[in-house]
């Protein structure tokens, strides 16, 4: 499989990652007391770890290259694996998202509250992916900054609360749409640009918005935060911790059905296509008469709509909140899922958001190199599988006049 | 008046490291059409290479001078190989993907090099050996223009000319700018394209290194996180100055190092960032293509 000369070079690579990394693998220095600690056992590893991650590397290339070149030969339609068969044919879906939504259904009544909370946390996040794929996967707007639009809830919540003592169910659309306002107000002037320099900017406002939440202390109480925020309530019962973390997990279930109906159907309307369209060619979709910028304004404040909802959930989820929450970081754990999960399918972005949030939190020695991970996943993932794990299957219309239930 | 002169100095030679940031990320739009977001981190891992080697040099209790200039030669070599490597393995296989894919990839990069030095070194700040001494011609006017002020401009200054006479002069920097000008018409007059990506990888690296050294020694701590404010605030200066243009660079540095610098001396030093954000922002609304930028014309 491997030839000689293969191994020979992967050996070379890994002594050059030696090499590369030896002054912050290997040494580490303390400059107040003096000492230097030598760690050479990371020699090794390296060696080991740059040697098979070499080979792997190449290998995947080498494959993705033959790939490409018989796609071009065969034309795209011939390789559909078993899971796309599973996903495309009506009645397997619906057994997946049947059986996904009985496991969610029963969930709580089999683990602890502690779990309940995780899985709460996961759909969250399968929310805000869901949120920013309208943007990122659909319209191909890189949003940095998406989660600027998720503490513009949160906080339109918290101090609603405070200030004002509103409700849980009142600031929720007011918190959607205050976020919604957001995306327009930073919208309107930045979506001329072209898509890297959109991708700064919204990044950089994000850090502005976490910034002025850091440092406008009469407005926000400054990085110590908002605290005692109340949960939501039920019909006006007050409920016990345990009994409102199920309740806001089952909430969260419910927002991610809807979410799911809603992206669902937006893919396919009009707007959807539109996107879709604008995405591939911008100027193709203008000479058809798209209002680019009304369409992917339209993108920008829907994705930004669900971010201010979700916002609204992760006040009342943790009744307290502070702009560290609100960091490049969280922003960069969305575009993962969004990014892993292919920008496009919605089923395989929940599976890749529950298993990106949920496997740090079981395996706690993992949680160290999550963000490591994290980043190795979004260069791998552009690298070997632009189109995410599990491609997202286009729309097409083919015509067969004999045999139509297959279309 | 000397309060004015002082945040001039402090503005200019805070200006001058952005520009030895902002030169790599505008040779290497310029070059590829890519905003590399990982160049922050090279810097950051400058910096901390520079820091591991300078205390072992103390350590061992080798003169200043050779302390520093050792300490340089490793900083630029280290990050001059890591600039290297990460365009072999996360930008070259990306050479004819969608920008966006690049552009993730970058912010992937990014985050990976941030949590590989945490978790191999330290997420606690640490304290950076002073290594530029007080000069003492500099004494009648230390309070306003610091020793390490006048460093850092003339380090800035030296790498500056170095780099134009580079560019202008040698057999590489030529096929650098044919490459920026159209690569596939460089291909065909037979530059090498992918050594001249690596060389402009390599010499954006090394700069960003003498910034890691610089700005390390100038404010005395670094922790792994430095990379990615220091990296933006460089974009920020490359965009102002016109991305692709190497003065422009410049210019946009030392504008957003004067402005920063005014701006925190004499409004609010609590929003020292957001000067810098909302200047990268409204330049983007108003002015894309720069100071010195040319306007860029799509063709169908």
């Amino acid at each position: 499989m491997f030839t000689l000369q293969e191994l020979k070079r992967s050996a070379l690579i890994s002594l050059w990652f030696v090499f590369l990394t030896f002054p912050i693998m290997v040494v580490k220095v303390n400059s107040i007391e003096k000492t230097v600690q030598w760690r050479w056992m990371n020699v090794v590893y390296i060696l080991v770890g740059s040697f098979v991650l070499s080979l792997l590397f190449r290998y995947f290339l080498y494959r993705k290259e033959r790939q490409s070149g018989e796609d071009e030969q065969q034309g795209d339609n011939t390789g559909r694996s078993l899971i796309h068969r599973l996903l495309i044919v009506p009645k397997y879906r619906n057994m997946i998202y049947g059986v996904l939504l009985g496991a969610a259904v029963v969930f709580p009544f089999l683990t602890s509250s502690y779990q309940v909370n995780i899985m709460t946390t996961a759909l969250m996040y399968v929310v805000l992916g869901l949120g920013l794929n309208i943007v990122v996967g659909l319209a191909g707007l890189l949003d940095l900054g998406y989660v600027a639009f998720y503490a513009v809830g949160a906080y339109s919540y918290a101090l609603l609360n405070y200030h004002f003592g509103l409700g849980f169910w009142a600031v929720l659309p007011i918190g959607g749409l205050l976020a919604a306002l957001f995306g327009i107000l930073l919208g309107f002037p930045v979506l001329r640009l072209r898509g890297d320099y959109l991708a700064i900017v919204t990044l950089g406002f994000g850090e502005i918005i976490r910034l002025v939440l850091e440092n406008w202390g009469d407005f926000s109480q400054g990085p110590s935060g908002i605290s005692n925020i109340s949960r939501p309530g039920f019909f006006g019962i007050e409920l016990s911790l345990e009994m409102a973390i199920v309740y806001i997990y089952y909430l969260m279930v419910l927002f991610v059905i809807v979410t799911i109906f809603l992206v669902n159907r937006l893919q396919d309307s009009r707007l959807g296509r539109a996107w879709i369209a604008l995405r591939e060619d911008e100027i193709a979709c203008q000479a058809m008469g798209i209002d680019k910028i009304k369409t992917k304004l339209a993108a920008f404040s829907l994705g930004a709509l669900w971010a201010g909802i979700i916002g609204v959930v992760f006040a009342a989820k943790t009744t307290f909140i502070n702009p560290a929450s609100f960091t490049f970081l969280e922003a960069a754990i969305i575009l993962s899922i969004v990014v892993l999960g292919g920008m496009g399918s919605i089923i395989c972005l929940i599976i890749c958001a529950l298993v990106l949030i949920l496997l740090p939190e079981y395996l706690r020695a993992l949680s160290e190199f999550r963000m490591l991970a994290f980043g190795a996943i979004l260069v791998c993932m552009m690298v070997f599988r632009p189109q995410g794990i599990i491609a997202s299957i286009r729309r097409t219309y083919t015509y067969k006049p004999r045999n139509r239930d297959e279309a | 008046m000397d309060y004015f002169i002082e945040l001039f100095f402090s503005g200019l030679s805070r200006g001058a490291i952005y520009a030895l940031i902002a030169l790599g990320y505008t040779m290497v739009y310029g070059i590829i059409g890519l905003i590399n977001f990982a160049h922050g981190e090279i810097y950051m891992i400058g910096a901390f290479t520079s820091f591991i080697v300078a205390t072992i040099l103390t350590i061992l209790g080798l003169p200043l001078l050779a302390i520093i200039v050792l300490t340089g030669i490793a900083a630029v070599v280290w990050s001059a190989s890591y600039g290297y490597t990460i365009e072999k393995i996360a930008y070259k296989p990306l050479r004819h993907a969608p920008r966006l894919s690049a552009l993730i990839s970058a912010i992937g990069m990014s985050m990976f090099l941030q949590n590989y030095v945490l978790l191999a070194q330290t997420s606690d700040f640490l304290p950076f050996p002073t290594l530029i001494p007080d000069f003492a011609f500099m004494e009648p006017i230390a309070h306003i223009v610091g020793s390490t002020d006048l460093v850092i401009l003339i380090t800035t200054t030296v790498s500056m000319i170095f780099l134009t006479v580079l560019i202008k002069y040698t057999r590489i920097g030529k096929a650098m700018r044919a490459t920026a000008q159209d690569r596939t018409m460089a291909m065909l007059v037979g530059i090498n394209v992918n050594r001249v990506i690596s060389a402009t990888f390599v010499i954006g690296s090394s700069m960003a290194a003498i910034g890691g050294l610089l700005i390390a020694s100038h404010i005395g701590q670094i922790n792994f996180y430095i990379g990615f404010l220091a990296g933006i605030k460089a974009f920020t200066a490359a965009v102002l100055g016109g991305i692709g243009s190497i003065p422009g660079a410049v210019l946009g540095s030392v504008v957003l190092g004067l402005t920063e610098s005014f701006a925190t001396g004499y409004v609010s030093s609590d929003y020292e960032d957001v000067f810098a954000f909302s200047l990268l922002v409204l330049i983007l609304i108003f002015k894309p293509s720069g100071l010195l930028g040319k306007a860029d014309t799509q063709k169908v």
